[in-house]
């Protein structure tokens, strides 16, 4: 079985793809954990491992990399429409 | 593991290669060192663009630390040291500012030693005089202990900070653990994360110094760039899934590792603490590595995803493509492949990897840029010339 998510850290929220995965493509990382897409989600792209409430920070390399403008589902794509920076608002 | 070996310096320093060194100390003549080149190619030659024409405090400070930290360089077995007769970095002024570098220096002036061809020709018998020199130092046994190893990035893409500098932190990690030391700097890639590396300070000093490097570097930024600030995260970025520029940033400083910061040094400086240290420094790929080999560094790491050849004179240079794309497109100019991590290699094998390789250029095992003889040589300066 070759993973296709790379967990970065432990406490991270977010996984990253490393191949491009469709909606309903089974995500596995090199310790079995698995994650099913919601949405499409592009390689190198950032896919929750957890429901993300709105206003929750996100965790990635664990650390916050920005914070959910809404309700974000595991499995869901996670970028600039659904997230904001929390230095240099862009 | 392996056993390393070096060149155990007078100074107490231990270089991994032992180069005579073809300095110029001006622009003024790159062409008598082009010369020796093709007349001694075994010789690490180094023209460069500066010596003469720029006045500032800040950028004859860093002038008179690159040029003599060439010299001092635990790498450099020897000098011949090339200057004109009347420039700011005269022969005179870097010699008396050397001291004792603990190495033979020859010293060559265009104006005294009858012209440009006289020059080169004594410059280049002075290289080969000094290269039989040179190869009669031992290799000893050295310790992981006794590295300063360089981390860099450059023409990265978006799997620079997910495969190839998260390799690069895995072997820092180690390396550290086994009382080396790593340096990484690149100023404009730490904006957004000034909480994260100054909870990783050391100590409470350290910390402050972090914080105000990188306040300095955002403050630059938007001084010098305006509103196209922003920019420092591009669309491009964006496009490869960084959302926001503490992510880039994090994906930049990943290569330093996890341990504690135990210094903040300026450009070109040399850390007197162990294990991992932080250079206030550019991001350019050709000034911060001459930073970083200044600092003492050894050795480097440099990932890249786009694909740069670029090497440094007299430090081996590993270049860590972040992509299997690249790795093949880029063959000659690669020594390894974080993209494996891409298909499925765990990091953890990929950094043992690394570290075999690490020992074995160490050793005397030429990177592909050392092969290539893909040097670059450039510095910071921050003021115009006149």
């Amino acid at each position: 079985m070759t993973a296709n998510l790379l967990i970065l850290h432990p406490h991270d929220n977010v996984a990253v793809a490393l191949t491009a995965l469709a909606a309903g493509d089974i995500g596995t990382a090199h310790d079995g954990e698995a994650i099913t897409a919601v949405t499409d989600v592009p390689a190198s792209h950032k896919i929750a491992r957890v429901d993300i409430p709105a206003g929750a920070e996100i965790v990635k390399y664990g650390e916050i990399v920005a914070v959910s403008t809404r309700d974000i589902p595991r499995g869901d794509w996670v970028h600039t429409h659904n997230l904001e920076s929390k230095v240099w608002k862009r | 593991m392996t056993q390393l070996t070096g060149y155990l310096r007078p100074d107490g320093k231990v270089g991994i290669r032992n180069h005579v060194l073809v300095l110029a100390t001006v622009s003024c003549v790159t062409g008598v060192i082009q010369r020796i080149a093709r007349d001694v190619p075994e010789a690490v030659c180094v023209p460069h663009a500066y010596g003469c024409g720029r006045g500032g405090p800040r950028d004859l400070e860093i002038l008179f630390r690159v040029l003599p930290g060439m010299v001092r360089h635990p790498n450099v077995g020897a000098v011949v040291l090339v200057g004109l007769g009347c420039e700011v970095s005269s022969t005179k002024m870097l010699m008396s500012l050397i001291g004792d570098a603990g190495k033979p220096v020859e010293v060559f002036n265009v104006q005294e030693d009858g012209g440009s061809l006289a020059t080169a020709q004594q410059g280049a018998e002075a290289a080969r005089r000094l290269l039989a020199q040179v190869a009669s130092h031992p290799r000893v046994p050295v310790q992981w202990s006794d590295l300063l190893v360089g981390m860099e990035c450059g023409g990265s893409d978006a799997m620079s900070g997910v495969t190839a500098n998260a390799a690069m932190g895995s072997v820092a990690d180690w390396l550290v653990g086994q009382g080396g030391s790593v340096i990484f700097g690149e100023n404009t890639e730490t904006i957004g994360t000034a909480h994260v590396l100054a909870r990783r300070a050391g100590n409470e000093a350290v910390a402050q110094q972090i914080v105000a490097m990188v306040d300095r570097a955002e403050r630059l930024t938007h001084e010098i760039m305006g509103d196209l600030a922003s920019l420092v995260i591009s669309p491009g970025n964006m496009d490869g899934g960084m959302s926001t520029i503490a992510e880039k940033a994090l994906g930049s400083i990943c290569k330093g590792g996890t341990t504690a910061i135990t210094q903040v040094v300026d450009y070109a400086e040399t850390p007197t603490e162990k294990g991992l240290i932080l250079q206030d420094g550019p991001g350019y790929d050709g000034d911060s590595m001459t930073g970083l080999a200044v600092s003492g560094a050894q050795l480097m790491f440099f990932s890249t995803g786009r694909g740069t050849p670029a090497g440094f004179p007299g430090v081996p240079v590993i270049k860590v493509a972040s992509n299997s794309r690249l790795f093949h497109a880029m063959r000659d100019d690669m020594d390894v492949n974080a993209g494996v991590m891409i298909e499925g290699t765990s990091r953890d094998t990929l950094r043992d990897e690394m570290l075999a390789r690490m020992a074995r250029v160490v050793n005397g095992e030429p990177t592909q840029a050392e092969r290539n003889g893909m040097d670059v040589f450039t510095f910071m300066t921050v003021h115009p010339p006149f």
